[in-house]
């Protein structure tokens, strides 16, 4: 591949094929030097018009450990701040050695404009853009899907399985890649929100669609994802009573609790403890939250030295 | 002036017969052959149709010149076949008073291509607060006779109601942007799957339809003309449809990009297809075009939105609204309307013609090609294929990848040729 702009330009070989040099390269973290030459000279930039520390930090160690050189261009009192635009800033890092553009942009498709626009030549990674997709996060997220319930077979997808994602689905760039990539490993998945947060036109995605969590949780699901709600993207008065919302989507310990022995919480982070999901439930074992930053590491080299790495 | 004589045209699509135009108007043929200087024009071939008449242009000028002048754009319409534009009021400062509606009627004057006429701000700077001036614009030169926040709803009923009633006493009308502001916080494209999966934010059908109902009531209440800009959904059809068979006297104009273009053309994240109201569903537009076949759409509006590449050329949340229409209307609208049979050539002199201007109460163009009349004419070749456009200063045109059929070949405005052989006139500053 070329680019990753969506989740959903993965076949599920792609995907598969993703997930298994991911788990190659987690191995790297333990080794006395873990570092591989696989992208030296190589220069990755992290192009951020958003705040972000995990995945730009995620980013960061992914290319440090193929032996990629990393720049970092920040808008906090960037030119960005001052009106510089996105075809601007992006061909002025290419102009300083940019091989892979790894973006996040505050407007949905912006990497796939970039990608398309004939602005740059650079390889683009979308590491986020607006309400729209992150890829990576999907990928990540089905390595960890992987590894905790199916086991830790090659060449295996999570066909049969079934994923709850709860939470904020409308402002959600995690819930549209998730969706999209978990149906092509086949993965069964249900959205659960309140009726506002769900967005309009999400009859056409392939889900099953509820705003009742305690019925959902009944069914048994192998892997439940929560969301964080989007205060920053919520418009005005659209905001769910935070107690009303407290109540039905939580994942309160009561909830955890009637989860099957072996089903595993997810969280995509920054987690709001007390909001979206209790303490007890974030720390307890069948959390796996912090499974799921480690392997995002090893998920973005894979992604890396596939869209780099094995064409050159 | 000379006299100029068209031989072998088609009379709106139906009779082969020549034209003749002298000193602004046109005048019998036989008379004129007679003349010694009278230049004759071969239209074999051709269709002569009531020169075009565009209720919803934006010229941009004062405050956005590099996008376009009220001068590039007349030239943009004299290629589209336009004698006349109405040249909306969103420009900066905001065409609200009397002496800045008589300024951009003036700068249509001294280009000469198509006669400007301004639309007048409905409310103050378009804020929505505050009625404008709109009896010291319609008794000033320009006579403004439509009035529009175009680019904004005038959304407070009360201040509609006040201003359909001073739209009656002036014989005015008020042409109305529908969108429930509430209902369209940051929308970006039509509401519904596809928005739902592109993560943009959606802008339903209901947010104009449920404007259009509250002001077909309002204008029946008042007992004014109200004019519904840009209808672009099949729900808006009906509301328009019941409307009119309850007797209210509401027009509605739909934009050549309605007619042919479909949110689909959104996936590709490139703000040339922003606009707004957003395209819609492909049940819309056939929805639409079954509407001006039928007569609830009165008439086609281009909308045309020039704008600089700079608010294109980034990422579709951040571009801007709006996209290219004079230039390519009649060749959409014979792709759109007249290939598929929907309507015939003598429609389009309606729809693109006599009702845009009856509804802006433009003169000279009830009793199109007659002898007397002013002798505003465009000669297309319904068959041939359109040009670029380039007559406009902005390059925002969403037909590039279309296959269009329908050329305009020659404009004449009061009975000076503009556009020859589809190629402008180049007319001095002030040549009328």
């Amino acid at each position: 591949m070329k680019h990753l702009l969506s989740a959903g330009e993965l076949s599920r070989d792609d995907a598969v094929s993703v997930l298994d040099a991911a788990q190659e390269f987690s191995h790297v973290a333990n080794r006395s030097v873990p570092k591989l030459p696989a992208l030296r000279g190589v220069t990755m930039v992290n192009l951020f018009f958003e705040d972000s520390t995990r995945t730009r930090l995620s980013f960061e160690a992914a290319a440090k450990r193929l032996s990629a050189d990393v720049m970092t261009f920040q808008v906090q009192g960037s030119s960005v701040s001052k009106g510089e635009s996105l075809k601007d800033t992006a061909q002025t890092v290419e102009a300083m050695g940019a091989d892979i553009i790894v973006m996040r942009h505050f407007s949905s498709g912006a990497a796939h404009r970039l990608a398309h626009s004939g602005w740059v030549e650079s390889a683009i990674i979308n590491a986020g853009d607006g309400t729209h997709e992150h890829p990576t996060q999907a990928l990540l997220d089905a390595a960890t899907i992987r590894e905790k319930v199916v086991g830790p077979a090659r060449g295996s997808d999570l066909a049969g399985l079934h994923v709850a994602i709860v939470g904020d689905i409308a402002h959600s760039r995690v819930a549209r890649s998730n969706v999209l990539l978990l149906n092509t490993l086949g993965a069964r998945v249900t959205v659960v929100g309140p009726p506002e947060l769900l967005p309009s036109g999400v009859e056409g995605w392939p889900v099953t669609i509820s705003s009742d969590l305690d019925s959902v949780i009944d069914e048994n699901p192998n892997a439940i994802m929560m969301l964080r709600i989007q205060k920053e993207r919520i418009k005005g008065d659209f905001q769910p009573a935070s107690g009303d919302y407290v109540r039905n989507y939580s994942l309160t310990k009561d909830r955890a609790n009637r989860l099957a022995d072996d089903a595993i919480v997810m969280h995509p982070g920054p987690m709001n403890r007390g909001v979206e999901i209790a303490s007890e439930v974030a720390d307890s074992p069948r959390s796996v939250i912090l499974d799921q930053v480690r392997n995002g590491v090893a998920v973005r080299m894979a992604v890396l030295f596939q869209v780099w790495g094995r064409e050159k | 002036m000379t006299t100029i004589i068209i031989t072998g045209a088609s009379l709106m699509g139906g009779v082969q017969a020549d034209l003749a135009m002298s000193d602004g108007v046109f005048v019998d043929p036989s008379e004129a052959a007679g003349s010694k200087n009278a230049r004759v024009i071969d239209a074999s071939g051709l269709v002569a149709l009531p020169g075009f008449v565009d209720l919803h242009t934006h010229l941009r000028q004062p405050g956005g010149e590099q996008a376009e002048t009220v001068r590039s754009g007349s030239r943009a319409a004299a290629l589209g076949g336009y004698t006349a534009v109405h040249a909306m009021a969103n420009t900066v400062p905001v065409a609200d008073t009397a002496e800045l509606v008589t300024q951009v009627w003036q700068w249509g004057r001294d280009a000469g291509y198509v006669d400007v006429r301004p639309v007048g701000a409905v409310t103050k700077g378009l804020a929505g607060e505050e009625l404008a001036p709109l009896g010291s614009m319609a008794r000033s030169l320009p006579k403004v006779s439509v009035f529009s926040d175009d680019g904004k709803c005038v959304h407070d009923s009360g201040l509609m109601t006040r201003a359909l009633g001073q739209a009656r006493s002036l014989d005015a009308v008020i042409a109305q942007h529908a969108q429930d502001p509430r209902l369209t916080e940051g929308a970006q494209m039509n509401e519904g799957p596809l928005a739902a999966s592109l993560g943009l934010a959606g802008w339903p059908g209901v947010a104009e339809e449920s404007i259009i109902a509250r002001d077909v009531l309002l204008a029946e209440s008042v007992g004014a003309r109200i004019h519904i800009c840009h209808l672009s959904t099949a729900g808006s059809l009906e509301v328009v449809k019941w409307a009119k068979t309850r007797g209210i006297a509401v027009t509605a104009e739909v934009t050549p990009h309605h007619l042919l273009l479909t949110e689909d053309l959104v996936s590709s994240y490139d703000p040339l297809y922003k606009v707004n109201p957003p395209l819609r569903r492909m049940e819309d537009v056939l929805a639409l075009r079954e509407g001006v076949a039928s007569g609830v759409i009165d008439i086609v509006a281009t909308d045309h939105a020039p704008h600089p590449s700079e608010v294109k050329d980034c990422s579709f949340p951040e571009g801007a609204f709006g996209m290219l229409g004079l230039e390519s209307a009649f060749a959409v609208v014979m792709t759109t309307l007249v290939e598929p049979g929907l309507v015939t050539l003598d429609t389009v002199a309606r729809i693109m013609s006599t009702t845009p201007a009856e509804i802006g109460r433009v003169s000279g163009y009830d009793t199109p090609l007659t002898v007397g009349q002013p002798a505003h004419l465009t000669v297309v070749d319904p068959a041939g294929l359109p040009e670029q456009p380039h007559g406009s200063l902005s390059s925002n045109n969403p037909y590039r990848d279309q296959q269009l059929v329908g050329r305009v070949v020659h404009t004449f405005y009061s009975g000076v040729q503009t556009v020859n052989d589809s190629q402008l006139v180049e007319l001095g500053e002030k040549a009328v």
